[in-house]
């Protein structure tokens, strides 16, 4: 996963809050293998009309080349389906700008490279209100934690563990090896002190 | 002398391989519970050549794609793709897997403390945001999205910051009809959706002392409805008695040393949490929802709320949650029709959750159609012995085998477009149960007053003179 520090996109809204994850991709997407590109399953029943054909009045049918989305508290909340930040991702989606998220979402955003930025509410209702017309041009920046998006620049909020992630592309599994003498040793340590922690099944 | 401990300090610490500059702590995983949706994290490890490192602690169970019916013959190619991708995963790098026939098969946060697979005192993963179930035994136990899977499969360890902590302590007796499942709609409608989040929650006080395991299986597995990835009681003679015998639960004197272990987790007194919450029991009604969010919910005694007269940031999603659910702002709730209903799903498809439901369905017809999934196959089994599934195919439902099923429709079990559903389940989501489908979630005696009625109905009254 590449990393990265800067971005510079196209933002529009999506003033709706607790936007959960069974919306952002539904369930029956979900076998679909990741190669496949999940993008056309985003927020699939949101976007579309019961035939099935893209709503003209939805902000990502009309602005198709979005980088980054504005969006209501509680971003995320609901299933661990890692699908849902797939979608996002395969749709082009960089930054998702929100005043919450859902604990598991955020995660599972950063290990993609999607930025879960949080910001308090007053810059939050700033920024709807500069995407109430239309789509902006959006500066991000993840070193300094600010955004600018026409006269709005205001800061957000992200764990500096996960600021690192991003700006290193590091995937935790390459850093995780580098511990693994700690980990046998925890190993064998535990297993004297609680051996009931092993499953050890009856005959 | 040491400061006090909470519960989620002790487990914490009894699990941390180290902690790094930035606080952020590398975590033993004791049990990685995987089912088919870790598809994604199995074709990471497989890319990079990676095995499963610890093949004894992780178990596949077969459950969101689970037909409920005729098992033999699967009709959709993408549900018989999904099973034989988790046989292929589980057979490749030699899992124990809980297939579709297996005695023991059924949904994973029910197997797993079934199994005795789940213990006080470990920390367990899966991925699914309601692992959360687990804690109920005193364990840390947190869902993960898929490349935590595939970190856990690769090196049996998770990065993780230590969460916040909360307690939500209920004191007093809950009335009768009054269960786990209104306890949990009760303090999420009051914190909402998002009241919890970054925290990790203990549920203390007499109420949750003397709720059954069940009940605070229940409990625990909604706490990430209220934002909370992790729910946990501490363990008592009651966790030990459910655990005694199982298959995988410690024996002799590794039993004996357990429960010592086990007994010295809970909080300590005087230890302090970040936030308090307390709740009256005697207040807490039987209990639905109205909306698309589990925080929309009230007692079926009430009217369903004029979005002028909610909190003015929560009153454009009342009225889109009205629109899309089909009601009226000032109707009451109970009396409203119901299309079908569903008892099942990880929430509440134990057999104390059955019984519950066959105290009120007994002798009783249900006026609209409805699916019963147990939790698992040896609780199909129990419900089956107890004669329970008698009193739901006579009262006209239908008894079917055990999966996910229509919480998460993922197997087939839809709800119908635009039609209402009375459901045991845990997530009210637009679509949740499927396009369209309008969901009220509720505790399984009031999913079987509704099938009775056939409109969301206060089960009380229905169990007057009743054996409960």
């Amino acid at each position: 996963m590449a990393g990265w520090r800067t971005h510079r996109g196209t933002a529009i809204g999506l003033p709706v809050a607790n936007i959960d994850t069974d919306q952002l991709i539904p369930a029956r997407f979900m076998s679909v293998p990741r190669i496949e590109g999940y993008g056309p399953y985003l927020l699939h029943d949101m976007r579309r009309d019961a035939t099935g054909s893209l709503r003209r009045d939805f902000p990502l049918n009309t602005h198709p080349k979005a980088s980054v989305l504005v969006t209501g508290r509680n971003f995320g909340s609901g299933s661990s389906r890692e699908a849902a930040v797939y979608a996002l991702v395969d749709a082009g989606i960089r930054v998702v700008i929100a005043p919450s998220f859902g604990d598991i979402f955020a995660a599972n955003a950063v290990n993609n490279g999607l930025l879960p930025a949080k910001v308090d509410e007053k810059s939050h209702a700033a920024l709807e209100a500069a995407l109430a017309n239309g789509p902006q041009d959006i500066t991000v920046d993840v070193v300094d934690r600010r955004l600018a998006l026409d006269e709005v620049k205001v800061g957000f909020v992200l764990d500096d563990s996960w600021a690192e992630k991003l700006i290193n592309g590091w995937d935790d599994i390459d850093l995780t090896r580098k511990h693994s003498a700690a980990i046998t040793a925890f190993k064998i340590s535990r297993s004297q002190t609680a051996a009931w922690a092993w499953p050890r099944p009856e005959d | 002398m040491a400061s006090p401990q909470t519960m989620l300090d002790k487990l914490w610490s009894a699990h941390e391989v180290l902690r790094r500059d930035d606080g952020v702590s590398l975590l033993w995983v004791d049990r990685h519970l995987v089912h088919e949706g870790s598809h994604h994290a199995f074709a990471k490890i497989k890319e990079r050549g990676l095995p499963v490192a610890e093949t004894a602690l992780t178990f596949a169970v077969v459950d969101h794609y689970a037909p409920t019916r005729d098992r033999s013959r699967i009709a959709d190619p993408q549900i018989t793709r999904m099973i034989d991708t988790l046989r292929g995963n589980a057979a490749a790098h030699g899992l124990r897997i809980y297939d579709l026939e297996d005695p023991h098969q059924g949904i994973v946060h029910v197997v797993g403390p079934e199994e005795g697979l789940t213990l006080p005192g470990l920390l367990i993963n899966c991925g699914d945001s309601h692992t959360s179930t687990h804690g109920a035994f005193g364990a840390l136990a947190f869902g993960i999205g898929a490349t935590e899977v595939a970190h856990v499969l690769a090196t049996q360890t998770v990065w993780q910051r230590k969460p916040k902590s909360m307690r939500i302590t209920v004191d007093g007796v809950l009335g009768a009809g009054v269960t786990a499942k209104d306890v949990a709609l009760g303090w999420i409608a009051k914190l909402g959706t998002d009241g919890a989040q970054g925290h990790a929650v203990e549920y203390a006080g007499s109420a949750i002392r003397g709720l059954s395991m069940e009940g605070r299986m229940t409990l625990c597995n909604l706490s990430i409805e209220g934002g909370a990835r992790f729910g946990m009681v501490a363990p008592d003679d009651k966790t030990f008695a459910y655990l005694d015998g199982r298959h995988f639960s410690p024996k002799g004197a590794d039993w004996k040393a357990a429960c010592a272990d086990w007994a010295a987790l809970a909080s300590d007194e005087g230890a302090v949490f970040d936030r308090e919450v307390t709740l009256d029991a005697e207040e807490i009604s039987p209990t639905v929802t109205w909306g698309t969010s589990p925080e929309q919910a009230l007692p079926i005694t009430a009217a369903i709320p004029d979005p002028a007269g909610v909190p003015p940031e929560k009153a454009e999603a009342a009225r889109m949650a009205i629109e899309y659910m089909g009601l009226k702002a000032g109707d009451m709730l109970e009396g409203t029709p119901v299309d079908q209903v569903f008892i099942g799903s990880c929430t509440n498809g134990r057999i104390e959750d059955l019984r519950a439901a066959a105290a009120v369905l007994r002798g009783r017809t249900a006026r609209v159609p409805g699916l019963i999934s147990p939790g698992s196959a040896q609780v199909k089994a129990q419900a089956e012995a107890e004669g329970l599934d008698r009193i739901f195919t006579e009262a006209g439902l239908e008894w079917v085998a055990s999966g996910c099923s229509m919480c998460v429709g993922m197997n087939g079990d839809l709800v119908g477009e635009g039609k209402r559903c009375a459901s045991s389940t845990n997530r009210n989501f637009k679509g949740r149960q499927g396009r369209g489908a309008r969901t009220h979630l509720m505790s399984p005696a009031m999913v079987a007053a509704a099938a009775v009625t056939g409109t969301l109905t206060d089960v009380r009254p229905l169990l007057e003179g009743r054996a409960t």
